[in-house]
This record gives C-alpha cells, structure tokens and sequence, in this order.
C-alpha cells in the first residue's frame, strides 16, 4: 500500500471527518460563542471551578486515550521536545498526561482535536509499519523523524499528506503547550517571573544601550 | 454580617441598587459613606478575591494548562465566575447567525461583576466626547460636559488609585496634580514600538490603569474625597492603607488578593460595609421594578436563586447599575398601569442605541526582540503604555473616510507561558521540531507584539436590545432579544486601524502571518459585544421625548428611578467605559443624596 492508499484508508475508515475539519482549517477554532444556550451543568468543570486546587489530568474528566496510543504520544512529543542541555523531554514533566487530558475533555475545541488526534496517531502507525514494519512507538528514531520530515511543515505537505501535517503541527502546538508551561519549560524558555517583586526596575540600561532605546 | 439572606432584608431602605460592579459598587459606596441605608442586591453569588484568587497558581496546576474553554472563556485562572458570553440557563437571543448582525452579551454573575477581570483601562472621556453630534453632526450629545465630570473622575482617580501621565495631548484631559499616580517602567517592547511610532508621528505614552504602582495617598485624599465627614474619611483611609501597592507579578485578570488594582469587590465594597449602612444579598436576580400608587418606584421584585422564592425589596429610591443591557431588560419587563412598554419607557427608547467598542487586533514577530536575555516582564499585569487617538486635525480636514478615533492598546514581553504561547510557530521555523524546535520555542518567545485598535461607535438605529417574549431564562424572566449592525464608519474605521499596526509593525521591522494587514472592514472588526464596553440603551439627554433619563441619570417618567451603568451614555468614546460609568455613578449618587436631603425624594 503506497501512502496515497494509506490516507485513502484512514479516510474511509473515518467517513471523512478530516476532508471536513480541513475545510474548518484545522485544529483553530477560537472560543467563539454558541449563537444561544448553555454548556450544560456536570459538563467539564464548569462555570466556577475551584481555583486554588492543584489539578490532575483524568481528575475532572475521565483519559480516553488507549496504552497503545499514549504510547504512540509518547514517542512522537518526545521526538517534537527530547531532552536536551537545558530540560527533559516533554514525556519528562506529564506531556503525554497533558494530551490525554486534552483531547479527552469535553469542550467542542477539543472533541475537534481529538478526532485529529486519534486519526493521525493510527495514520503514523500504519505509515510507519508500511515502511518500517514496526508500529511507530516502536520504530527507530531515525525512522520517526523520517516520517515526521515528510509532514512537519504544513506550508510544504502536499496531498495526500496534508491532513498529516495538520495533525503533526497540531501536536506539536500541544507538545509544547504543555511543556513550557511547567517549571522545567519556563526555565529553559527563560521565563523568570511569577514572583513577587518591591519594585518593577524595568529592562536592563545596558539592554537598552544595545538596542539603542531610551527609557 | 451586612452579607443578609433574602428572607431577612429590612424594610426601610433608602435606596436599593441593583448590581455590584463598577456601577452599583460606586453609588453604593457614595451614598453608604454619606449615611444612606443601602440594599444591594447580586444576581451571582457572593465572591471573596482576598481567598479565592489564583495568584501565584501556574498553568500545569489547572486544567488543560489553563486554556479557555466556554466555561472559562478568558482562561482557567481568569476572576469570572459563572459568566462569559453564555451563562447557564439564562440565554439571549439574535435576530442573525451572521456575525455582522450579532451582539454577543458577557455577563459575569458574581459579586463585583465584571471588576474582578477587566483590563484595569481607564481614560477619561475628552470635551469632544461630550460633544459628537455638535462636531460631525452624527449620534448624539451628552446633556452634561466634560466640565460636569472632570471633578467626578478626580474623585474616582484619587478613590480607587489610577497609574498613568499628564501628556497634554488634544481631547486626552490631564489629570490635577494628585490624582494619578505614577505609570510604571515600560517595558522593552513598549520602548521599541514607542520608538518605531513616532516616526510615522504616532504618539505612546503611558496607559492610564486601575493598578496601584505605589500605595494610595491615604494621610490626604480621604479628607479630599469625604469632607467634613469624619467617619467616612476614617473608614477610607483603614482601607487604603489595607490595599498593598502592586507586587508585580500575576496578570490582574485574575482578580488582586492584595487589592493593588481596582474591583468593586476590593476597593468599593469594603469601606461601604464598613459604614454598617449596606446590606447586599446576592443570588438575587431581580426582574421588575416594582411601582407604588403614586406614580413612584416602590421597590424591585427578586428571585432568590437559592430558594427560588420570588422576593420584594422596597426602598425610597431605586438604583439600575445590572449593566447597559440588564437594566434595559429589567425595564422592558417592568410593565404596569400606565407603562405598557416598560417603565421609564414614554420615549420608546429603552433599549435603544446599544453600542460596544470597534476592536481590531493585529500580532507581529519582531526580529529586534529575539533572543533577549531572560528578564522578568511581569511588569504591571497589564498594558503599560498606549497611544491615544492622534489625527484629530486631519479628521477637521476631511482626510479619513470615517468619523471618530480609536486609540491602540499594546505590549509584549516575557509573559508567563500560557498553552497556545507557542502556537503555530511554523511560518517562522518551516516546521522544526526536535532540538531545532527548542532553539527556536527559546528564539521566538518574547518576540511577538500585539496591537489592538480599540475606536467609537456611532450609535444607530439598528442596534438595539428589546424582549423576546418567547423564550424565557431559567427563573421565568423574559429574555433579551439583539439586533445589531455596524456602519461604514465603524468598518473603514477598523481596516484604518489594521493599515496603522502594518506601518508600525514595519517600522518595527517586523513579520505578519499572513503577510499582510486585513483590507476588508467586516474580517477586521471584532463582533458585536467581543470587546465588552456595552453602553447605551438608556441614554439620558436633555429631551425627554428622545431619552430615558436627564443628566442627573434620573428616568424622566419615574423621578425615584435612576440608572447609574453604562445604559447612560450618549456615545461610546474610544476611552474604555469604566471610568466614565463610576465617575457617573458618584455624580449621581450625589444627586440622590441631595435631593433625599431636600425631601424631594
């Protein structure tokens, strides 16, 4: 099966939900508000949650996600966000937990993103075993990133890779999402606030001075 | 406690006020310090920021990192409690699906409405802003003039403590000495954009904010504020010395524990009850001001959301601060002998002339603001600097194929990371991922900037709010119905403000995705109710035939009835309403202090 045949099976396997999501344009939708109407109580957390609690993923909603696919999540965040110098993978500090959490819940964004998700995590492992013979979570790194090469850049995926690479740039957003917003991400990005201060001093002079700007 | 349940509310107030935000929490405050027996009535429910706001919590502590959702439109950390464009159970209807004709309505049903999230803006509205229709000939005429207000928006400077700077600049009033307090360092962003601007002759220059950069002057403005009143002035300064100077950290949409910016919930409140002469009852949807034989406001009609049970407050005067559209509705469902079409409402005009702010946004990449050295930009939570509204001259001239101005709101900087911070990052990487995408998540953060474009309606006669008498919320009260639509004024106003941000992101050397700013009106414009400025709906003026109330936001028909929100306002000038509507609410509780003290209430 060449990859044209595998996208032409995902998408009758589907019933051609991603045709349409790619009409929509992705995986974007902003929170735009239903013309009337209500979310519904005992849907999602609701409207006043409590603030000060420390949240798990699974607590407000239950995972959907299948060992098979967090493991297949696994592999492609850490792939997306690996170790390196500055930070752990993105496996490291809860990403895999973060993405289950995400397309488990159930807001109308993320039932989008779900349906793409799990969609493209079955596509990479057939493209996968069609060219590796393994599933993807299995596969050798390198042959991982030859996959994700042919879908990493939207504005160059052509069909019938398209809706992969929606699916891949989709990732990648909650990958990251989900890694700089925790300690180790803020650390590596050089995020250093969030404390409290006497005085706000304002940029650095030198800084200025650099970038010729006066205060 | 002044906290009192439904079923236990006295019997004799002086006045009762609907709403607890910026409105009801300003007349409430004036008339309580001044000795008048207040009963304020919450449609949410009560809310204490002291111990309920997230300062410190980081995204990996909240659900989905903290993203938006319909229930939490602003983010999982953002103040609002059971509101947002859509509140469970109490719906509102639209004459369009299509986005051009829709008014989106944001209710945030919790004790400080609206305060505890808002933006902190504050500008006060300039001479012309009193004055449109004598100007261009378009929309109407405030009754009263910036001379009117200027003293009131002093008061509520000094009250609830306003950074910003004295700049001289046309129809963007100075502040007397003493009133604003001093604008915080600017930030790299700021300084850049600020430097880039100027060479297209756009002006930046500090943004007024509701955010306290030192504490409040409370050896001197309490005596300012309450003269001769001992009590009060005692009362106040408790209570500024209680409010903590900003601690520069935590985005004030969050709501402030330490009260350095302004929520009715923080600033209001708290000396009102202090006084021992407010009692507020939240859960407390009220649906119809209630009329006496005497062609008076006896008092309102309630559901007390806990029990269900319908509830009568009576009180000498009634106070509408629900905000522009609720106080609209509660007029229109108040019907009686005499006031067929709602009460207050011989003109036809309530609910007529609703107005939001023109918005239009515009992000950019800067390539000046990669790779600067970590350093906290936490800075005031909120916009530092702005540029008010520059081209009145070549407006005179007849040169912009619009009438009236907006201002741009701005920023960027190293802000906590939020889940989409790095969004869709690849029409600047070409799609890396790996450790190149980890080189380039720490390039690029940092490096965006934002301009929104925030301008006047006109008011016109196709955006208005009335009853849709078929559909009902969950407590039985009939619903609001919109109708709404923009003119070309408002549209061309909006790609003017796209054209603006492409010069300055181009001065800037900067990228947009996308390439290029948006060219047509209707793509650019935020919806209808998107930016949450609603005003209008019952616009005092100086004709009763032609208005709702006088310039005292006295209802012309009922003279014990006022309304004290946004409902008021003649025009929505760029300046974000807030100030405008507690500088308004002081002016008019004044009013009612006076004429009690006259008996001619």
């Amino acid at each position: 099966m060449d990859r044209r045949d595998t996208l032409k099976w995902i998408l009758a396997a589907s019933a051609g939900p991603l045709l349409q999501r790619q009409a929509l344009g992705g995986g974007q939708t902003a929170n735009a508000p239903a013309l009337r109407g209500s979310a519904g109580p005992g849907e999602g957390y609701g409207s006043d949650p409590d603030l000060l609690k420390r949240y798990k993923a699974g607590e407000v909603w239950p995972l959907v996600l299948t060992p098979a696919q967090r493991r297949t999540v696994t592999a492609l965040c850490d792939l997306i966000i690996p170790a390196d110098d500055h930070s752990p993978s993105a496996s490291a500090v809860g990403v895999v937990d973060f993405i289950d959490e995400w397309v488990s819940a159930p807001y109308p964004r993320q039932q989008h993103d779900r349906t793409l998700i799990e969609e493209g995590l079955a596509w990479l492992d057939i493209e996968s075993t069609r060219r590796f013979t393994t599933e993807f979570a299995a596969a050798k790194l390198a042959d991982q990133a030859a996959v994700c090469d042919d879908i990493c850049d939207p504005a160059k995926a052509k069909e019938p890779l398209a809706t992969a690479a929606t699916f891949f740039a989709r990732v990648r957003d909650l990958t990251a999402g989900g890694f700089y917003t925790t300690p180790a991400g803020f650390r590596d990005i050089g995020y250093v606030g969030n404390v409290p201060l006497l005085k706000f001093e304002g940029p650095p002079q030198d800084l200025l001075r650099k970038l010729n700007l006066s205060a | 406690m002044p906290f009192v349940n439904a079923a236990n509310i006295a019997k004799d107030y002086d006045v009762i006020v609907v709403g607890s935000g910026a409105a009801g929490g300003q007349t409430a405050y004036t008339l309580c310090m001044e000795g008048a027996k207040v009963l304020m009535l919450e449609a949410g429910r009560n809310y204490s920021p002291d111990t309920e706001t997230p300062m410190f919590q980081t995204p990996d502590m909240a659900p989905l990192r903290g993203a938006g959702t319909p229930q939490k439109p602003f983010g999982f950390y953002d103040a609002t409690i059971d509101g947002g464009w859509n509140v469970p159970g109490e719906p509102y209807t639209q004459t369009t699906d299509e986005p051009g004709g829709r008014f989106d309505w944001w209710r945030a049903r919790m004790l400080g409405g609206r305060t505890n999230h808002w933006g902190r803006l504050s500008f006060r509205n300039g001479p012309y802003d009193f004055k449109p229709h004598a100007r261009d000939g378009l929309g109407f005429d405030w009754p009263i003039g910036y001379e009117d207000v200027a003293p009131y928006y002093d008061k509520v400077e000094r009250l609830i403590g306003v950074y910003g700077s004295n700049e001289g600049l046309e129809n963007t009033p100075d502040s007397p000495a003493g009133c604003l307090l001093p604008p915080p360092a600017p930030l790299v962003s700021d300084l850049l954009i600020r430097q880039r601007a100027k060479t297209l002759g756009v002006p930046v220059v500090a943004a007024h904010r509701a955010v306290l950069t030192q504490q409040l002057d409370f050896k001197r403005s309490p005596a300012l504020l309450h003269p001769g009143n001992d009590k009060a002035q005692e009362i106040l300064a408790r209570h500024m010395r209680q409010r903590a100077a900003c601690l520069w950290a935590t985005p004030c949409g969050r709501g402030c524990s330490v009260r350095a910016n302004y929520q009715s919930t923080t600033v209001h409140l708290p000396p009102a009850l202090d006084t021992g002469n407010l009692d507020i009852v939240t859960d407390a949807m009220v649906s119809e001001v209630l009329m006496g034989k005497n062609g008076s406001a006896q008092g309102v009609r309630f559901i007390d959301k806990m029990s269900g049970a319908e509830r009568v407050a009576l009180g000498r005067v009634v106070v509408l601060a629900a905000s522009a559209c609720e106080t609209a509705r509660i007029l229109l469902n108040s019907k009686s002998a005499g006031f067929a079409q709602g009460l207050a409402n011989s003109s036809g005009k309530v609910g007529r002339y609703l107005m939001d702010t023109v918005g239009s946004t515009l992000q950019a990449q800067i390539p000046l603001l990669e790779n600067l050295p970590p350093m906290n930009e936490d800075a005031a939570g909120g916009d530092q600097m702005y540029s008010p509204w520059w081209l009145y001259r070549e407006q005179r001239e007849g040169k912009l194929d619009f009438a009236r101005g907006y201002h741009i709101e701005m920023g960027g900087g190293r802000h906590m990371p939020g889940a989409g911070t790095l969004d869709g990052l690849e029409w600047l990487t070409g799609g890396s991922y790996g450790k190149k995408f980890k080189e380039d998540a720490r390039r690029y953060y940092g490096s965006f900037v934002y301009l929104e474009g925030r301008g006047e309606m006109i008011p016109n006669d196709q955006s208005y709010c009335a009853i849709d008498s078929s559909v009902k919320d969950r407590w039985g009260i009939p619903v609001l119905r919109f109708h709404w639509q923009w003119s070309q004024h408002e549209l061309r106003q909006a790609v003017h403000m796209q054209k603006t941000f492409a010069d300055i992101v181009g001065a800037m050397g900067g990228r947009m995705k996308g390439g290029g700013p948006i060219t047509d009106g209707a793509q650019a414009i935020a919806p209808g109710g998107h930016i949450i400025h609603e005003v209008g709906g019952t616009l005092m003026g100086a004709d009763r035939a032609t208005s709702v109330t006088n310039a005292w936001c006295q209802t012309w028909d009922v003279k014990n009835l006022f309304v004290t929100d946004g409902g008021v306002f003649p025009s929505n000038a760029d300046k974000n309403p807030t100030l405008t509507i507690m500088a308004l609410a002081w002016r008019a509780a004044d009013r009612i202090l006076d004429l009690m003290r006259r008996k001619e209430l």
